[in-house]
């Protein structure tokens, strides 16, 4: 056989990926959030149905995107400023490869919210989770009050959250006793589910 | 690449990033050595600091080696582009895409 020939081949490859834009989409006729059941690092499961009656930031991210490692910080923040008033964040991991990145990250940015691992099921209930960060703020009814495609201001995360915590407080006022309805709604429908 | 987007570059600026990669099946032919084209330093909004990006047309290239061996002739080899791309405030899953090659083995 005779010799080795050396082949020198350049590809010219085209990168195609469906185009996306940045979305925000403040809801007034709002639909009830699907309910999700992960488990976060210490393997305790989260139903996000559990959440009911407390305003509730899902925010799905990786922890290969930039833009969501800015956010990380005001979302710590957010979890630390609002969580007496009755606000939680959930982060949604969506890394392919699960705690092996999602806990050294977690750790190394101090995050103080529940974490949990994502999955194709979650990613689908929620609309095709394609593009990063995408974020859900859901009012106390857990229904979707705004949702977030790409990175956005923070004030307009913090102004959300803040007006949702007060519609809450206002409803209670104007109607003495409905918190308390609601809570025993929420109670009821929690028990009626199924993770 | 579309208007607006890039990919990290095969030497990311941040251990967190995907860089990109390309791989090659065994075949007749064996892959020797790999030029990328220079990475862009660009500025996101996201990021303090530049990134090391791709953006737009660029091309990779392989080298190739042949065994002694190796059956003259044409020859097909595969492989797979691993990426992950971003543009200024979001970013897409890591994909990989399947890649082939048409190359003729010759004396």
């Amino acid at each position: 056989m005779s010799r080795i020939h050396v082949a020198a081949a350049s590809i010219a490859l085209a990168l195609l990926f469906a185009g996306c834009s940045k979305t925000s989409k403040v809801d007034s006729g709002r639909k009830q959030a699907p309910n999700f059941s992960l488990k976060d690092a210490a393997g305790n499961t989260v139903n996000l149905a559990d959440y009911r009656g407390k305003v509730v930031l899902v925010n799905f991210w990786a922890t290969w995107c930039g833009p969501c490692e800015v956010e990380i910080p005001w979302f710590i923040e957010f979890e630390q400023k609002y969580k007496d008033q009755g606000f939680a964040v959930l982060g949604v991991s969506m890394d392919d490869d699960g705690w092996k990145s999602v806990q050294p990250y977690v750790a190394k940015h101090k995050i103080n919210y529940r974490v949990m691992i994502g999955s194709e099921v979650v990613s689908q209930q929620f609309g095709n989770i394609d593009s990063l960060p995408t974020s859900f703020v859901l009012d106390r009814q857990g229904r979707i009050a705004a949702n977030h495609v790409g990175l956005v201001e923070k004030k307009e995360y913090q102004n959300e959250i803040v007006k949702l915590l007060e519609d809450a407080k206002t409803a209670a006022v104007d109607h003495p006793g409905v918190g308390e309805f609601a809570s025993l709604v929420g109670a009821g429908v929690r028990a009626g589910q199924r993770p | 690449m579309r208007s607006g987007y890039h990919v990290n570059s095969n030497t990311p600026s941040d251990d967190y990033l995907i860089p990109l990669r390309l791989t090659w099946d065994p075949g007749p032919l064996a892959a020797a050595s790999f030029v990328f084209p220079q990475p862009r330093m660009e500025k996101y909004s996201f990021s303090d600091k530049p990134l090391s990006v791709f953006n737009g047309d660029f091309q990779i290239v392989t080298r190739f080696k042949a065994a002694a061996d190796a059956p003259l002739g044409p020859a097909t080899m595969t492989g797979k582009l691993r990426y992950q791309a971003c543009n200024n405030s979001m970013c897409l899953p890591p994909k990989t895409l399947d890649v082939s090659l048409q190359v003729e083995i010759v004396r």
